[in-house]
């Protein structure tokens, strides 16, 4: 399972990666494996706020449903509107094509909490054992 | 900890998503929900189906106990004829949908779902009353299920059976990869196929075998999240979903199982008295105009009143919308009639359509 070491990661499985004062959101390859084909996104509009730790949407396979938390707080500038019609694309390319928002942050101190690469792989490790 | 199958050491060694199903450790998928769906619906899918339960009925008086407890009638069979059945309590109320295999003069085995098979055969034997010996095989017995298009090319490399002229619900007792085995032209998914009866000890083998030919065609080792997919398209009920002890056939549109005519058994009674009356609620197929996927327990409305609930729902992946079976009140049941779910809160507009909603092209 691919993790990369240029994201941030939360303990919800959703990545963020940091452009500038912008982060863009997803959700981890360990997340998507575990979900099964999705088969439905939903996310807030744009100009919609994001509270860090608050639910701002939810990711579904045939199988299940899962709440998709932030991983920061700001404001939605993009969403991936593919994901409408094409949803797969949170299997096949979780961290490229699979993108969900993009957010400009209101608070850059908040990223401090957010796991490295390694700790979230140490985190899915101790998950799966359980 | 939960039962294992035969095959549960391949499912591993494959890479299966495992999940506990009906007491059971079962593949959920192997490469992907979707892709297993679309190989059986093109090609062909090899399910490992062990987790069902098998109860045999024997002796001079098995049909006759068979038919009392089943509200399809038995004395249809001849010997390698297979009949979806259903168990039915004093109610009227399903307890078990299951398929009724005859495999001798005295001998029918029962293949009712894994979560029931205890419930069943205690139900069973109790109602038997030593008119006929009752035995559950659940854990002497394996089962396969190979679906789809491509599967008599797939198994007739594998069998001395005559396939081609093996009608729908028609078994054989033949051999597979040369293992015994008693193969059924049956399954739970739309699609042409077989369904194979195997001694638990042969059917790993007979996994590996069939799986090797299934590959040969194109075909994919498929998971439960693909056989539930499938089998709504197909609009086929899953027990414990879209029918239960509460609900009864006519209700979940099943009336074509229920002989009324072929004498008493169990839940007769309100059957022919409901049957009469009319059903108060029918089990219908729909389809959402948004995208949202509709679950078991979701509330259906008609304009503003509820209508009933959702039993059943997901995206079609052969359809590519959003679809599902529930039970509305019979007034508002008919095709085209405009509905709406309550998918957590959101009212997502849809309409009632015909069931099913997938019906395969027959080849000839």
């Amino acid at each position: 399972m691919n993790f990369p070491d240029s994201l941030r990661y939360t303990k919800e499985h959703e990545w963020l990666r940091l452009e500038g004062q912008e982060g863009v959101v997803g959700i981890t390859d360990f997340a998507q494996d575990s979900l099964g084909d999705v088969v439905f996104v939903e996310l807030p509009a744009v100009g919609a706020t994001l509270t860090q730790g608050q639910i701002f949407g939810v990711v579904e396979s045939n199988k299940t449903v899962s709440d998709l938390f932030a991983p920061v707080s700001g404001k939605v500038v993009a969403i991936n509107e593919t994901l409408r019609e094409k949803p797969e694309q949170v299997n096949t390319d979780p961290y490229g094509s699979g993108w969900m928002l993009r957010v400009a942050l209101s608070n850059a101190t908040e990223t401090g909490p957010l796991l490295d690469a390694k700790a979230y792989q140490e985190f899915v490790a101790s998950e799966q054992a359980k | 900890m939960a039962r294992r199958t035969p095959v549960y050491p391949a499912n591993v060694a494959l890479g299966a998503k495992i999940i506990e199903f009906g007491g059971w450790d079962m593949p959920l998928s192997y490469s992907g929900a979707t892709e297993e769906h679309q190989a059986v619906r093109q090609r062909c899918g090899l399910f490992d189906v062990s987790h069902m339960g098998e109860v045999e009925l024997r002796g001079p008086e098995a049909a006759a106990v068979c038919q009392h407890l089943t509200a399809n009638d038995v004395s249809k069979l001849r010997i390698g004829d297979a009949q979806y059945s259903l168990l039915c309590n004093e109610r009227g109320g399903v307890i078990d949908d299951l398929v009724v295999l005859r495999t001798g003069a005295d001998r029918y085995m029962l293949i009712v779902n894994a979560a029931n098979t205890a419930t069943d055969a205690a139900w069973i034997t109790e109602r038997a009353r030593r008119r006929a010996e009752v035995i559950d095989r659940s854990a002497e017995l394996g089962l396969l299920a190979l679906q789809g298009p491509d599967s008599e090319l797939a198994l007739r490399t594998l069998t001395p059976a005559p396939l081609a002229s093996l009608r729908p619900f028609a078994a054989i007792e033949t051999t597979v990869a040369g293992r015994r085995a008693w193969v059924s032209r049956t399954g739970y998914t739309g699609e042409d196929g077989f369904e194979l009866m195997l001694d638990a000890g042969d059917t790993l083998a007979a996994w590996e075998a069939v799986l090797e030919a299934v590959r040969r065609r194109g075909g994919l080792p498929a998971g439960l999240g693909a056989r539930d997919t499938l089998r709504l398209e197909a609009g086929l009920p899953l027990h414990g979903s879209d029918v239960d002890a509460e609900t009864t056939p006519l209700e979940a549109g099943l009336a074509w199982v229920v002989k009324l005519r072929k004498g008493d058994f169990i839940g007769r009674a309100p059957l022919a008295a409901q049957a009469e009356s009319g059903p108060p609620r029918r089990l219908v197929a729909f389809e959402l105009a948004e995208q949202a996927v509709p679950r078991h327990g979701h509330t259906i409305f008609h304009g503003d009143a509820v209508a009933g609930n959702v039993t059943s729902g997901m995206r079609s992946p052969t359809l590519g919308t959003f679809i599902g079976l529930g039970y509305v009140t019979s007034g508002v049941s008919a095709p085209a009639t405009p509905i709406a779910v309550d998918v957590r809160g959101r009212r997502v507009p849809g309409r009632i359509v015909e069931r099913p909603f997938y019906r395969r092209v027959r080849q000839e």
